[in-house]
């Protein structure tokens, strides 16, 4: 038992240093750009900020869901701890990616994020999968479970599983041509939902 | 890729656990951790690129085409494209391209025309007679580069393979090679890779077949060692490392037009009025000389055929350019 608490007592600082620097290698390599010195942003600096954001989001929101089935296999029950700051961190970086997108690439401009959200199919996705977040991240707080009751706050966040299917197509409709990296992610996807499919089924057989 | 070790702190857990759980725990652990940094932490595009001293020089005579913005660097002409036969990323090209083999290279022609067959490099292109060429190259996904490109025109190479009188289209190739060209083993689109032109497009005087960049040849990621220059259509129509050339009388299939119909049509002119279901293609994002915050802010609006309207509107007189996309 001592051994698990000071497990869990480095592992969820480690975790939130870990899961902290894209954010802070990314406001390095902005500081030494607006600095005029040489970066690792390449020539389209933008681009590759919203890219690096959205992929940043996509594989902590996937690292989010396995959390559980790492749990299983393992038997480390205090790796649960890990989930909602894990989660908080994915909803962190899809608001960079959305803000990225909306300050870097349509200049604030409300009424174009508007009409990409009606006209282009990845982003109407992308935005749904914000959108079904925002509940979540809200209703993170230990207050909000217990107002909520745990039956209410679980069925709410079951919202995750939608969101991330949303935010797997949202980056296959958003890659050109035939790409591999939306269907890794989309692989590791289904992977982690199959397995509470396999665990709810054998829960619930007699 | 981010390997971090466990802090030290850590260690404590050896005097309260069996040695072997404890091993096999912080192994666990050790590895959680590193495969979380490596799976939070993807890479952006930015690739090393070798200097234009690596490459063989070529002269070019001096002609009428320019534009008046400047260059974009060396560094983002040959580290930042896309060449799909080498991988997805903007990067991937300038960092796997040195597989190609350029020398020897033919290009086999066929089709609608007298003379037709193999031909070497050096028998399509005179390299002493090569002229520079600058031109603003537009990508469909909304960004612009001022090239100096180094080639010859197209029309008058063509003409050399007497097309007849039922070539109404030209259709080239790019080279296909699972061990050169390592984007190729997966589907991304169908290969090989493939474009094509009306004839009277090809024979228009801006269309250039370059074997060269900023006075030098062109380094393979860039389509080495021969390929088109169209710069009133988006960039993919521009096809690269070409080694094959077809004279049709029916309009050829590309392979953009393949992968996604409604995105891509045929003509692919720059049109900042027919939106793109990905792109608005009103503007797009300059990629120059400028660094820091201007440079990575800088925009302008697109023009109506990249700003080539006076030499290539007539080609297109009377067309529907919403549905001729
Ligand atoms: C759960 C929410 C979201 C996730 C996980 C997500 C993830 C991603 C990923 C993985 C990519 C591909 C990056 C790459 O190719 O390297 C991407 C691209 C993109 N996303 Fe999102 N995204 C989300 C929501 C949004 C929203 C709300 C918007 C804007 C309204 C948006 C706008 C974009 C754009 C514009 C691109 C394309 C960037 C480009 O073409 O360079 N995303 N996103």
């Amino acid at each position: 038992m001592l051994a698990l608490k000071s497990l869990l007592a480095w592992l969820k600082p480690v975790f939130f240093i870990g899961l902290s620097l894209p954010a802070l290698w990314l406001v390095w390599q902005w500081a030494m750009l607006l600095g005029g010195f040489p970066n690792d942003l390449g020539v389209n600096p933008i681009e590759a900020t919203n890219r690096f954001l959205g992929d940043t989001a996509l594989r902590i929101l996937l690292i989010t869901l396995a959390i559980t089935p790492l749990r299983d296999i393992t038997g480390i029950v205090a790796l649960s701890r890990l989930r909602r700051m894990a989660g908080l961190f994915a909803f962190f970086y899809v608001c960079a990616h959305l803000s990225s997108y909306l300050g870097l690439d349509l200049f604030f401009s409300l009424a174009k994020l508007w009409k990409d959200i009606v006209k282009r199919t990845y982003i109407t996705l992308g935005m749904t999968a914000f959108t079904l977040l925002i509940p979540l991240a809200l209703t993170s707080t230990n207050g909000a479970l217990r107002r909520l009751g745990p039956k209410r706050w679980k069925r709410l966040h079951w919202l995750i599983y939608p969101a991330a299917l949303l935010a797997v197509t949202h980056h296959y409709f958003m890659a050109k041509g035939f790409q591999i990296m939306p269907l890794v992610h989309g692989a590791i996807l289904l992977f982690l939902l199959g397995w509470r499919l396999i665990k709810l089924w054998r829960h619930q057989k007699p | 890729m981010l390997i971090r070790r466990p802090p030290r702190f850590a260690m404590n857990d050896r005097d309260v656990t069996p040695q072997s759980s404890y091993m096999n725990r912080r192994d666990i652990i050790a590895g959680l951790t590193a495969a979380t940094g490596f799976a939070a932490f993807p890479q952006t595009a930015n690739a090393k690129v070798a200097g234009p001293e690596t490459y063989k020089p070529l002269v070019g005579s001096k002609t009428k085409y320019k534009v008046e913005d400047p260059n974009a660097p060396w560094k983002a002409v040959t580290g930042y494209n896309n060449f799909y036969e080498f991988g997805t990323g903007k990067d991937d090209p300038a960092k796997r391209a040195h597989t190609l083999i350029t020398d020897p290279w033919d290009v086999k022609v066929e089709g609608e025309a007298e003379n037709i067959g193999t031909f070497a490099l050096e028998d399509l292109i005179d390299f002493n007679a090569l002229e520079d060429r600058i031109y603003r190259h537009r990508c469909v996904e909304a960004w612009s580069m001022v090239i100096p490109w180094v080639g010859l025109p197209l029309g008058p190479i063509l003409q050399r393979f007497a097309p007849n009188s039922r070539a109404k289209y030209v259709q080239f190739f790019t080279k296909n090679d699972r061990k050169q060209m390592p984007g190729t083993r997966w589907p991304v689109l169908d290969w090989p890779y493939r474009e094509g032109l009306r004839m009277d497009e090809a024979m228009n005087p801006l269309s250039f077949l370059a074997v060269g960049v900023y006075g030098r040849v062109l380094p393979n990621q860039n389509g080495a060692p021969l390929r088109l220059v169209l710069p009133w259509k988006y960039g993919y129509k521009s096809i690269k490392s070409i080694v094959g050339i077809k004279f049709m009388e029916e309009q050829p299939d590309t392979s953009w037009n393949l992968s996604a119909p409604r995105e891509y049509g045929f003509y692919s002119n720059v049109n900042p009025q027919v939106e793109h279901p990905r792109w608005s293609q009103a503007s797009e994002r300059v990629i120059g000389p400028q660094t820091g915050l201007r440079g990575a802010l800088a925009r302008r609006d697109t023009e109506m055929f990249n700003g080539y309207a006076d030499a290539v509107a007539g080609l297109y007189a009377g067309m529907d350019l919403h549905k001729f996309y």
